[in-house]
């Protein structure tokens, strides 16, 4: 039965008022894509993520959106199950039809995901760490983060330069910890230095004084690391202050958010680490070029969701801005002309660093864009490195 | 008429190729594939756990486990050893079957709640050691999955995989169906009704229960070996106790014991996360409901229900 | 000599502290599976509410102690709804579709509690001071004494409550045979309700004690349901002593194996006793009641 003139006349005069009375959507959206582990374990990463997309997306409508045309961010959430993942990257390219995508949560999804959009070639910015996800470079692949490397890096530089030679790490079995564990193993020689003892945790571990006082026994070490994220560095460190360790203790850019102080409370004095300027927005020094960048970031997330800013929003933030500049810098919407755009990233000021990209680097940032912290009076302090 | 066809053995055989058939003419891109796809892999682990609970009256809470040793056994077959992607497909098969007759013989032989329990002991310990040893399994992050090749044919798009998962759970459904047509079935299921009374006839009670045990093993870990060559990589959290949960889920709310009713659960929690994108928050929290909902209101599942009224209507 | 001595006992603190937890959810997985033969997966989940709801009140600006009644009170309630809404209606159902029932009320807690309270890590000061306590060169903190104290005063209560009172004995009885029970004038439905209040009650007084020690997430229940259940099995299913020391072994076993072999797979340790404990002693270490039950 085929509709009667009347109403199909009718249909196309609402469609015609609908369209004229809303000016968003005068124009075809721009459609981004994201997936990110909203719920599930890895929930505290891909939580501030997706706060993050959607606060940035809003306010870019807000202020008319893209090339003139409205942003659309497609966002589904993985629950940290990688064949989810997947299958919703699959979904944003066959039947949503992004021009881009910027999400991944953890390096399992990532990975999951990769084939999908190398194959449709999209573009894709990943918020994960690990460095297989730029190493080897893949055409339409980028990340937003610190490599694991660089974060050892930086640490050992700074342990290097306070003459510690002789250390002992404690890691989460986690993604991330696991990951840095590795990264930080292949590096150690390079600055002189020996691990002693070599311990781990489990990701839900609720006490870790067993694998701390074998590295409290193991004599002539001068630092413990701390590679990890979520509550097992809160706990390693209260866990450390019980048993009297008295040499430096290292944590990870995984101690994302100030809730860290938080949560380890007074056990957190003293405690080192690198992270992005993201953390310390009040405290950089007024020349410094992030500093309204972070600071427009901060004061936004924190009045909108009453949680204080964590670096894993902070690469959902870099990620879709990446996004977005790439966009009105090829002025198209055309997945590879955004990658070109994106490849030639250069000098963009974000909260996690200043990334410079090229054809053999889609991460962009050096050590240099990691800050050395220390925690004293339970806020972060700016060190000079080596002091 | 039709009350004859829902009897017959082989209609949820005939019913389920329809059914495949039919999706790809309809389905508007490859997405609606690719689901399609997951829903017949996760449907032949759910056939092989619905032969355990539904038959032999037995739950595994670590039924992830199997599918993580087939999945891990196709990505380490031809990482590790050499093996072809196929070859390493059926033994680890084959290896998880092993590997379930010997835990399940010393625990069969108890009743109630241990299989349950040391299930998901087992499941755990898996899971644990898939994401331990990263030198081999790859840790947390996952490993990549070599190309399946049969005959020369290198298995790759969503299209293909399609056929080659919805192939299997033809197969897989097919031997289920001759199997509870079997002595075997016949006296699980007497099984399932009275252990008692089935030992009282001369059912070797606890050697059904072992061989359900493995036929679920082997059928999950199929799965788990298609699932991971299919995305080419697979993760720890495959072999986790919430998919441990999932899997069950699958079996209760599709219906104990039936065929269709493993693809129609398989097809529920599947699709499931994708039409509630809107509401993800809720999406946990409306899978427990759910699970509960059915437990109390409908024990028999949606297609034995459904069976059971259009039968009555029908007479 | 002094050295190793001092090793041995951090690790047994450790191991106390943390097995005090295990125990007291194994507990309350004993009583439950006393009163009605349900294994209540959302058990841990008790443990969850206790801590996030002290969290969140105190938060809100409610003293402690007055938080944590608050927290504990609206536990039992959780515990009592879901005594009536879930599993009265499925009364005769298989231990199979029991134990569903209660993992999918499991999962609907969390998946209430993530959107009710958030998805972050949160934690309450401790009880007196952070300030390690030194015996004999190692070093234990005032809170694992809270935990353990905790653990050992709830215990006691509940046995004098189910030896010594009348409702207890009912409890007892309705245990020892439901059919007996309800002839000689029992209230089947009250004493099983009672189990469940009872149960959610020391779920939660743990949760509020371990909060500062262990930091506490919507979804940390799972973890410790399922070494809680381990050490009840360990023990010997519906045993109240064989849960208590089946979760102090757990707990240490767990602590010297991760501090004298490896903390590779330190969470395995539970899992590898229940296998163990299955093989080779089906009863548990204290016997419990009878396996070939039908």
């Amino acid at each position: 039965m085929r509709p009667s003139a009347a109403v199909r006349g009718t249909l196309r005069a609402l469609a015609l008022a609908a369209t004229l009375t809303s000016p968003a959507f005068a124009a075809d959206p721009i459609k981004i894509g994201s997936v990110v582990s909203a719920t599930g374990p890895a929930a505290f990463l891909g939580d501030p993520e997706a706060r993050t997309l959607k606060l940035y997306v809003d306010a870019l409508n807000k202020k008319g959106g893209l090339l003139g045309r409205p942003v659309e961010l497609v966002l589904y959430d993985d629950g940290g199950d990688a064949n989810k993942a997947r299958t919703f990257a699959t979904r944003l390219i066959e039947d949503d039809k992004v021009v881009a995508m910027a999400g991944g949560t953890s390096t399992g999804s990532t990975m999951a995901m990769i084939p999908v959009f190398e194959e449709a070639k999209v573009p894709f910015v990943s918020f994960a760490g690990g460095i297989e996800i730029v190493e080897p470079v893949r055409a339409f692949v980028f990340k937003t983060p610190h490599t694991d490397k660089t974060a050892c890096q930086k640490i050992f530089e700074d342990m290097k330069a306070r003459g510690f030679t002789k250390i002992g790490m404690i890691s989460g079995t986690d993604g991330f910890g696991k990951s840095m564990r590795g990264q930080c193993l292949k590096v150690v020689g390079d600055y002189g230095i020996t691990i002693l003892a070599d311990e781990s945790y489990g990701a839900a571990d609720s006490d870790t004084t067993p694998q701390l006082n074998k590295i409290k026994n193991t004599p002539g070490i001068q630092a413990v690391l701390n590679p990890g994220f979520g509550q097992g560095p809160a706990i390693v460190t209260r866990n450390y202050a019980q048993l009297g360790i008295t040499v430096p203790l290292y944590q990870s850019h995984g101690v994302a958010s100030k809730s860290f102080i938080t949560l380890a409370g007074p056990a957190a004095e003293g405690v080192r680490l690198p992270a992005p300027a993201l953390l310390v927005a009040d405290k950089l020094a007024a020349g410094d070029r992030q500093k309204p960048v972070v600071a427009a970031y901060k004061d936004s997330y924190e009045a909108a969701t009453a949680q204080p800013i964590s670096t894993f929003g902070g690469y959902a933030f870099d990620g879709i801005q990446l996004v977005v500049q790439a966009i009105e810098k090829a002025k198209s919407a055309d997945p590879q002309k955004i990658r070109d755009a994106l490849e030639a990233t250069k000098d963009y000021v974000g909260v996690t660093g200043i990334y410079t990209m090229s054809p053999t680097d889609h991460l962009g940032l050096g050590t240099e864009s990691f800050r050395m912290l220390q925690i004293k009076n339970g806020d972060w302090v700016l060190e000079t490195p080596g002091q | 008429m039709l009350a004859t066809i829902l009897r017959a053995r082989f209609t949820p055989l005939l019913a389920l190729a329809v059914l495949m058939a039919v999706i790809p003419l309809v389905a508007p891109s490859a997405f609606y594939l690719r689901v399609a796809a997951l829903v017949w892999i996760f449907a032949l682990a759910a056939l092989g756990l619905t032969i355990l609970m539904g038959y032999a009256g037995q739950v595994s809470l670590g039924h992830a486990g199997f599918l993580g040793l087939g999945a891990y056994g196709v990505a380490i077959g031809p990482a590790h050893l050499g093996l072809s992607p196929v070859l390493s497909l059926f033994l680890s098969a084959a290896a998880a079957g092993l590997i379930a007759y010997v835990v399940g013989r010393p625990i069969l032989r108890l009743r109630g709640y241990y299989l349950a329990i040391a299930t998901l002991g087992f499941g755990m310990i898996l899971a644990l050691v898939f994401n331990s040893e990263t030198a081999i399994t790859g840790g947390p992050d996952g490993m990549q999955v070599a190309r399946l090749t049969v005959f020369g044919w290198r298995i790759s798009g969503t299209q293909n995989w399609y056929w080659v998962a919805a192939g299997a759970l033809l197969i897989g459904a097919w031997i289920a169906l001759n199997l509870v047509a079997s002595p075997t079935g016949r006296a699980l299921r007497a099984l399932h009704d009275s252990e008692v009374a089935a030992s009282a006839v001369g059912v070797d009670v606890s050697r059904k229960k072992l061989a359900a045990f493995v036929i679920g093993a082997v059928y999950a870990a199929f799965a788990g070996g298609l699932l991971a060559a299919m995305n080419g990589l697979i993760t720890p959290e495959a072999a986790g106790f919430m998919h441990s949960i999932e899997l069950v889920a699958m079996v209760i709310i599709g219906g104990m014991g039936s065929v269709i009713g493993a693809v129609v659960g398989a097809a529920f929690l599947v699709v499931l996360p994708q039409a509630l994108t809107a509401f993800q928050d809720y999406e946990q929290a409306l899978l427990g409901l759910l699970i509960m909902v059915f437990m109390i209101l409908l024990p028999g599942g949606i297609v034995p229900t459904a069976r059971k009224w259009l039968l009555e209507r029908l007479s | 000599m002094a050295e190793v001595m001092a090793e041995f006992l951090q690790l047994a603190f450790s191991g106390l502290t943390v097995g005090a937890v295990y125990a007291l959810v194994a507990l309350g997985f004993t009583l439950i599976y006393n009163a009605s033969d349900v294994i209540n997966f959302a058990q841990g989940d008790f443990v969850m509410i206790g801590g996030m709801g002290t969290v969140f009140l105190t938060a809100a600006g409610i003293a402690l102690p007055l938080a944590a009644l608050i927290a504990i009170i609206g536990t039992v309630i959780v515990g009592l709804l879901l005594h009536r809404f879930a599993i009265q209606p499925a009364r005769g159902a298989s231990p199979v579709a029991l134990i569903m029932i209660t993992i999918g009320a499991s999962i609907f807690i969390k998946g209430v509690a993530q959107v009710v309270f958030d998805k972050q890590f949160h934690s309450l000061p401790a009880f007196s001071g952070d300030t390690p306590i030194a015996i004999g060169g190692a070093t234990i903190l005032p809170q694992s004494l809270w935990v353990v104290g905790g653990a050992l005063v709830l215990v006691v209560a509940l046995y004098m409550f189910l030896e010594h009172t009348l409702l207890g004995k009912a409890v007892l009885a309705t245990a020892a045979n439901r059919l007996a029970a309800r002839l000689v004038g029992i209230n089947v439905t009250i004493v099983l309700a009672l189990a469940f209040g009872v149960s959610a009650a020391i779920g939660a007084v743990a949760g509020v004690l371990v909060t500062p020690i262990t930091l506490t997430r919507y979804d940390l229940g799972t973890l410790f349901a399922l070494k809680g259940f381990a050490a009840a099995m360990v023990g010997g299913m519906g045993n109240p002593m064989g849960a208590v020391v089946g979760g102090l072994l757990i707990g240490l076993m767990e602590a010297f194996g991760a501090g004298y072999i490896s903390s590779t797979y330190k969470d395995a340790v539970a899992f590898i006793a229940i296998l163990v404990v299955l093989f080779f002693m089906p009863r548990g270490l204290f016997g419990g009641r009878s396996v070939e039950r039908v």
